[in-house]
């Protein structure tokens, strides 16, 4: 099913307007995430796209050919996992994921039917007479996700599905979760304030704040090519180098640092794995603090610029705390964003 | 339907029956009580009336009695109960709840069996003690009435006491005493205040209690019964339980923001 | 924590108030089943008091049971949806609602029983119907099944629930009679146990209401004492008990328990 919004608004009732007039396709089959900050407006879409808000006059909602603005939540025959998952304390797990079915007025058998399937493609088998309060935190995830695609919705939503899990089951989920969605093979729309989250499970994001979708592309998309400096730093952390721009070259508190094209009214943007510590650098700088991270050293370098510039250091032995280094940065790995643009 | 029709439709049911049943009523009751020759000064009367004065006075010495003993008794027994665990403690704590369900009229008999003429206290004594006419029959009736539920508002109060609070007060050095006028009762205090006001409200409404026992006594509750039933004085039966009804209602809701508790007067 | 002197202190203040609490309670008791009580227990025990009591008071008792009864049925019928709505609606209308419905919680039943006494006192039939004690003890004890009801609901997460019903496909009414009654259940018990109970101990107003032909439990017991022998007013008092204690108790434990999964 496609889904098409157009000129979505929603003021509340103090007048806030949540979220700015908005445009948004999602194709068939297609699985998009709404990437953004806390209090973006990526809920309350969500929300208005499930029809649990009413947005403002004048906004229109189509599923495919249907323009579903105004019929409600309970006919719109959409799927939604909620952030906090929403079972049934009453009801068993096969009780949750049959009660879509129970409310299609199918048959007993027919249910049956389509909740053990489903069961199955989420591997519950073992746990479907227990109660919802007896279960993992994944494990409720799951029959969430279950119930909400028993019904065979025609789009299914995901409020911050990872959120209520721990971080550490929380990578293993995410995975799991993008191999399901796909194997459902349907039209899917989640919401998250995590770009590892969206960038897994997503095969476009839109990244919104301050109620407006900024950009929306694939993950590599908006990794390589961000069109504002909100994005590039909210999608891979991107770090603004301050200095003055005269030409081609950037002038730094630590050194000068070349440009491909023309810098002044541009911001220059970098991000921490493409800040090289190099004997030859252009750029110096002393050590501040470095962080083992396993597979590399995170080393954070003051006196370059104002902040403090982070780099990516994947060599055996990492420099000490207080010394001076210098540090090369590859001209065509600079970002540059038009200036203005107000920062997350 | 859409939702907001139908919590609507939820709460008509409500609306309907508190409209016809509680607040239409309440206001012809205080309309009722203007209706006399006094007009509203029946409300000065019953300040200036020595008949009424002195049952006001009456009914708030004795509640305020009741409330001062039903505090003393059932904190010293709540804290007992909730700091100290041993065999017989649930039997004392069910005998200590149990009047709970029990109404004013069956607690008044139970102080005839104990005070009256045929009582318990004169069979045993040499003398005639005979008390449960009198006022001290009224107040053990009281008493009676208001142990169980300002025990259970104090074992409330004392089981969310943070214990490391008194750990950390003997630590610093303070003696048993010291921990208990410092750390104890300020805890104990929004909740000991509200258990008061509740006993104080409930002695002051309590009808069935003073119905078996002051057939002499004149507090509040009967002497509106009687203006109402013997005298056929209606203006004034309506104004006084317009100012009883006021006052027991401000104490409770004194008592809810002290506490959260819902205990209910009753009685 | 505290010293030997003064546990011994608290001790006492225990066990004289259990005594207090307690020793009437037996002797009522004792007197209900006692030949003849001025002699004491030497005249021997018996039943015949107890008998005298069914034979004289059974319509009372009777009519008590129907009236807890329809009292449960008219506050589930007002309460559970009013709870409900309540807790979906939560603001100032909501708790001036709460607020004024408990009100029979605070102002004495006495003042209460005249306030209807004025408005319905002439409208004959209701006034010597069955349903006119039935409005007072449906007032006095709607408050406790609206709250109970609320506590639980309060507690949980009901709007997000909700929602997710209402994503599968279900109505309103279907949400209200799958997700909201249901998960509601300790506290509809805790509140109709409650109700009960408070309707059949119910007297203050129910004294002002009842007419000579309809008289509950506890109007049959002051009716008892004032003019009954000691014994027989003992042995209704007996019955009483017989009735009450265990819904007390049954009602202590559900609402311990709906205040459990209110946490």
């Amino acid at each position: 099913m496609t889904l098409r919004l157009t000129n979505i608004a929603k003021t509340f009732p103090d007048g806030t307007r949540a979220l700015l007039p908005t445009e948004l396709t999602v194709k068939t089959g297609e699985i998009v995430s709404l990437l953004g900050p806390s209090g973006c407006g990526k809920t309350t879409l969500l929300r208005i796209i499930a029809g649990l808000e009413t947005p403002d006059f004048g906004s229109t909602i189509w599923f495919d050919n249907d323009d579903v603005t105004s019929l409600s939540v309970e006919r719109r025959k959409v799927g939604m996992v909620f952030q906090s998952y929403a079972l049934f304390p009453n009801m068993s797990v096969r009780a949750n994921i049959g009660y879509g079915l129970k409310m299609q007025k199918l048959s007993k058998s027919e249910i049956n039917a389509r909740v053990t399937e489903v069961l199955e493609m989420c591997q519950l088998d073992e746990f479907s007479k227990r109660g919802v309060d007896a279960l993992s935190g994944g494990q409720r995830q799951r029959v969430a996700l279950a119930r909400a695609i028993a019904p065979r919705p025609r789009l299914l939503l995901l409020d911050e599905p990872l959120s209520a899990l721990d971080a550490s089951m929380r990578e293993a989920l995410r995975d799991e979760l993008a191999v399901l969605l796909r194997k459902f093979q349907i039209t899917a729309i989640f919401v998250t304030h995590d770009q590892d989250e969206a960038m897994a499970i997503a095969d476009r994001v839109a990244v919104m704040s301050n109620g407006r979708v900024v950009q929306s592309g694939t993950p590599e998309e908006l990794y390589r090519n961000p069109n504002s400096s909100f994005v590039a730093g909210f999608v891979g952390n991107a770090m603004h180098l301050e200095g003055k721009s005269a030409g081609k070259l950037l002038t730094l508190e630590g050194g000068t640092q070349h440009l491909l094209s023309e810098g002044s009214g541009q911001n220059v943007y970098v991000r921490a794995e493409d800040v090289r510590i190099d004997e030859a650098g252009s750029l110096c700088g002393e050590v501040e603090t470095v962080t083992f991270m396993g597979t590399h050293y995170r080393v954070g370098i003051k006196g370059i610029m104002p902040n403090v510039l982070t780099s990516i250091f994947s060599g055996q032995s990492a420099p000490n705390v207080g010394g001076k280094v210098r540090v090369s940065i590859k001209p065509q790995a600079l970002m540059l964003l038009p200036e203005g643009e107000a920062q997350a | 339907m859409t939702n907001r029709t139908f919590v609507l439709a939820c709460l008509t049911p409500l609306l309907v029956f508190s409209v016809a049943f509680l607040a239409l009523p309440l206001v012809r009751l205080f309309l009722v009580s203007g209706e006399s020759e006094a007009g509203w000064a029946i409300y000065l009367d019953i300040l200036r009336k020595p008949r009424y004065l002195n049952t006001l006075i009456l009914t708030v010495l004795v509640s305020l009695a009741t409330t001062v003993a039903a505090l003393a008794v059932s904190t010293t027994a709540g804290m007992f109960l909730s700091r100290n665990r041993f065999k017989g403690r649930g039997i004392l704590l069910s005998i200590m709840t149990l009047p709970l369900a029990f109404p004013g009229v069956v607690i008044g008999f139970l102080i005839i069996l104990l005070g009256g003429r045929q009582g318990l206290i004169n069979q045993i004594t040499p003398g005639h003690v005979v008390f449960a006419y009198s006022v001290i029959g009224l107040f053990l009736g009281y008493l009676y009435f208001s142990i169980p539920r300002v025990l259970l508002t104090v074992m409330a109060a004392a089981e969310k006491l943070d214990p490391t609070l008194e750990e950390a007060a003997r630590t610093l050095g303070a003696s048993p005493f010291r921990v208990v006028v410092d750390v104890i009762l300020p805890g104990l205090m929004p909740s000991l205040i509200a258990a008061g006001a509740i006993a104080f409200a409930t002695a002051m409404g309590a009808f069935g209690t003073a119905f078996t026992l002051a057939t002499d006594i004149d507090v509040i509750p009967m002497v509106i019964y009687t203006e109402f039933t013997l005298s056929a004085n209606i203006a004034i039966a309506a104004a006084l339980s317009i100012v009883l009804g006021v006052v027991t209602w401000a104490l409770l809701l004194l008592a809810r923001s002290l506490s959260g508790t819902t205990v209910s007067a009753g009685g | 924590m505290l010293n030997s002197r003064t546990k011994l202190i608290q001790l006492t203040v225990t066990l004289t108030a259990c005594a207090f609490l307690l020793v009437p309670m037996i002797l009522s008791v004792m007197a209900g089943v006692t030949a003849n009580y001025f002699q004491g227990i030497s005249s021997g025990l018996t039943l015949k008091w107890v008998f005298r009591v069914w034979e004289l008071y059974a319509d009372s008792i009777f009519l008590s049971l129907w009236l807890a009864i329809a009292c449960l049925i008219s506050t589930l019928i007002i309460g559970l949806p009013a709870a409900y709505g309540l807790a979906r609606h939560p603001g100032w209308l909501s708790r001036i609602l709460e607020e004024f419905i408990s009100l029979p919680l605070a102002v004495p039943g006495l003042a209460l029983a005249l306030a209807l006494l004025q408005l319905y006192g002439s409208m004959k039939g209701f006034r010597i119907s069955w349903t006119f004690i039935l409005v007072g003890h449906v007032l006095y004890t709607l408050p406790f099944m609206v709250r109970s009801i609320l506590a639980v609901l309060a507690s949980m997460d009901l709007k997000t629930l909700e929602e997710g019903a209402a994503s599968l496909g279900a109505s309103p009414w279907q949400r209200f009679r799958d997700i909201v009654v249901p998960n509601a259940m300790p506290g509809i018990l805790a509140g109709s146990l409650t109700v009960v109970t408070l309707s059949i101990g119910e007297f203050n107003l129910t004294w002002m209401l009842h007419t000579p032909y309809l008289k509950t439990l506890p109007v049959g017991l002051a009716d008892s004492y004032a003019s009954m022998r000691l014994e027989v007013a003992s042995a209704y008092t007996l019955v009483f008990f017989v009735l009450i204690v265990p819904l007390l108790m049954a009602m202590q434990w559900a609402s311990a328990r709906a205040q459990r999964i209110a946490q």
